[in-house]
């Protein structure tokens, strides 16, 4: 009886491990601490990220030029001068192209490459810091490297088509061919990156679901399709949304494949190659400091991006609903 | 016997493609060198050189001439170190409060941190711009440096590498024992965190060095410009110089692959570590 009561209190007690009472800033520090651990992401976020974004909405409804003092408000007659611009129209199926070009060859061969590196092999480490390799260069070297390798002239592709007896290509002059290049500009910088986020989730997938689809008799292709896609399904649609949002912010590439120039912000003289991003840039920066109009084009952009990614999204679930 | 012979020739055929990738992987940096250290006429023979020259010092003198090319070295160096110091306390401060400690609209919070990942906010640029007149900030670093303070894949990444990384069970002892939370911060967590921070910290930097579009927008004089934006200009010239701008590209880029080399396999690790597993 007497163990009983000795007993029953212990538990109690070690609830409460501090016997004095709790000070009010105990109190404080235990309640307050998370909220201002989390303020700076948050202040800083809203102030020089979210507040910008929004604030862009604003400046696209003026005649917004730098350099006047007044800045009337035009309702969307910016929207209407945009919407009725040729050039917009051609920036916009340049990027959509662009996109298309880079994104799905890349996300398929990036899928490929995992597979590959998910299956037992010698010098893992070895390959991956390869993959990885192109990731770290720059934007802007990738641009001028393969500006060189797809020079008209003295480009080292060009000498190699003409070996082959294809004959040279003006890759800079015709719209498909430019956007080919710009692609596989992005392609290059992103593909192995790309498969190291795809290997990282097949690697959770669990091992015993593909030995007994080795026991069946499955091909290795088919362990792919029918298993790995399933399985990794949510980080492939956060990879195809990441590269849709990125995609249509092309900027440094057809940029820089221009010559930096006059001639790559209008993406070569006939803007076969010109991008929404330098679009913006061309009349935010470049051409008076337009900003009403350049604020109309990046909220234009802006649902664009969100449109896109809504397509793509939906259009990844049908996939998964249909195998 | 027959299973063991087609799974020798898979693999020999995995092999030979993951090789013939990296040799794609790797030719276009070799070829920079190749480029980076031949005269322009060179550059117009047939066939076209592939195999370095021995006009790369003169051609690195060339760059130096042409634009102050060690101010932008010393400016990306400025930029890159002080970005990444702030996203990696801020990331590891948020992450520790989102991952170990319990408050209210938590997990909101966390969503907007993984919806804003998403959020183009490149987009904002006009309005940034205006800012950065108002704060008389235009062509500093300070410009391209306050705006990318903080990251939400910081926060995100943080996050994730503490819940592993720190046992409640060590927080729980350490609040018995009295400590406040800063407390708690700087002596348990942040000690087990300094792995994760790393690898958050190459990224982090890597990205700050290789930015070009806001920096290009709001730096304008050649003793503000990072790295990037004087490459842009040495490829801006009349004349498509690509030994010039070519050995830019290679001084830009042999520090990235040097720490590349170095830690490389971390930043691997990172990179599979903040993805999002399936």
């Amino acid at each position: 009886m007497t163990a009983t009561q000795t007993e029953v209190p212990t538990p109690v007690r070690r609830q409460r491990p501090s016997p004095r009472p709790r000070s009010l800033l105990y109190r404080l520090d235990l309640h307050a601490s998370p909220y201002l651990y989390i303020a700076p992401f948050f202040v800083l976020f809203a102030t020089f990220g979210l507040f910008p974004l929004a604030y862009t909405a604003w400046v696209s409804l003026h005649d917004w030029a730098l350099l006047k003092d007044e800045h009337p408000f035009i309702g969307l007659a910016n929207y209407r001068e945009l919407l009725a611009d040729d050039y917009f129209w051609n920036a916009l199926g340049n990027t959509i192209s662009i996109l298309i070009l880079s994104t799905v060859p890349q996300l398929l061969l990036a899928l490929g490459l995992a597979h590959l590196l998910n299956s037992r092999l010698r010098g893992q480490t070895f390959f991956r810091l390869g993959m990885l390799l192109p990731n770290v260069t720059s934007v802007v070297a990738v641009a001028v490297i393969f500006s060189q390798l797809f020079g008209r002239d003295f480009g080292l592709i060009n000498w190699i088509l003409g070996q082959l007896g294809v004959g040279r290509i003006d890759w800079q002059a015709g719209t498909a061919t430019s956007h080919i290049a710009i692609s596989v500009m992005i392609m290059w910088r992103w593909t192995g990156y790309n498969a190291l986020i795809y290997l990282a989730a097949m690697q959770s997938v669990p091992r015993d679901l593909y030995e007994s689809a080795t026991i069946d008799g499955a091909s290795s292709l088919r362990q792919l399709t029918q298993i790995t896609i399933p399985m990794i399904r949510p980080t492939i649609i956060f990879t195809v949304l990441i590269s849709t949002i990125y995609g249509l912010q092309i900027f440094a590439e057809p940029q820089l494949f221009g010559g930096g120039g006059p001639s790559g912000i209008t993406g070569g003289t006939d803007r076969q190659f010109q991008t929404l991003a330098l679009y913006l840039y061309e009349h935010g920066f470049r051409g008076g400091f337009e900003f009403g109009y350049a604020s109309a084009v990046a909220w234009v952009m802006f649902v664009v991006i969100v449109i896109a990614a809504a397509v793509n999204f939906l259009l990844i679930r049908r996939i998964r609903s249909s195998s | 016997m027959r299973a063991f012979a087609t799974r020798l020739r898979t693999s020999r055929l995995t092999y030979l493609t993951l090789i013939a990738v990296l040799f794609f992987s790797a030719f276009p940096l070799y070829f920079s060198v190749v480029v980076a250290s031949q005269d322009n006429s060179a550059l117009g023979k047939v066939p076209p050189p592939v195999v370095p020259g021995a006009n790369l010092v003169e051609n690195v003198r060339r760059v130096f001439d042409t634009v102050p090319f060690d101010v932008a070295l010393l400016n990306s160096l400025i930029v890159s170190s002080t970005i990444t110091a702030s996203v990696v306390l801020f990331s590891t401060l948020a992450g520790f409060a989102f991952a170990k400690l319990r408050f209210r609209a938590r997990n909101a919070f966390l969503l907007i941190i993984v919806a804003t990942m998403m959020v183009p906010t490149q987009l904002g640029v006009i309005p940034l711009y205006l800012m950065m007149i108002r704060l008389e900030w235009t062509d500093t670093l300070a410009a391209v440096i306050v705006p990318a303070l903080v990251q939400a894949f910081g926060v995100f990444f943080m996050t994730q590498y503490l819940s592993e990384a720190v046992p409640a069970e060590l927080i729980e002892a350490a609040r018995i024992d009295g400590c406040a939370t800063h407390r708690i911060f700087w002596s348990v967590v942040w000690p087990l965190a300094r792995p994760g921070a790393a690898v958050l910290g190459m990224l982090t930097f890597l990205g700050a060095w290789n930015d070009y579009f806001w920096p290009l927008v709001v730096l304008s004089s050649p003793e503000s410009q990072t790295v990037q934006v004087a490459l842009s200009a040495l490829r801006s010239g009349y004349v498509q110089d690509y030994s010039l701008s070519l050995t830019g590209t290679l001084l830009a880029t042999v520090p990235l692959l040097v720490v590349f080399g170095l830690l490389g396999r971390q930043i691997v690790g990172g990179i599979m570590q903040g993805a999002l597993k399936g």
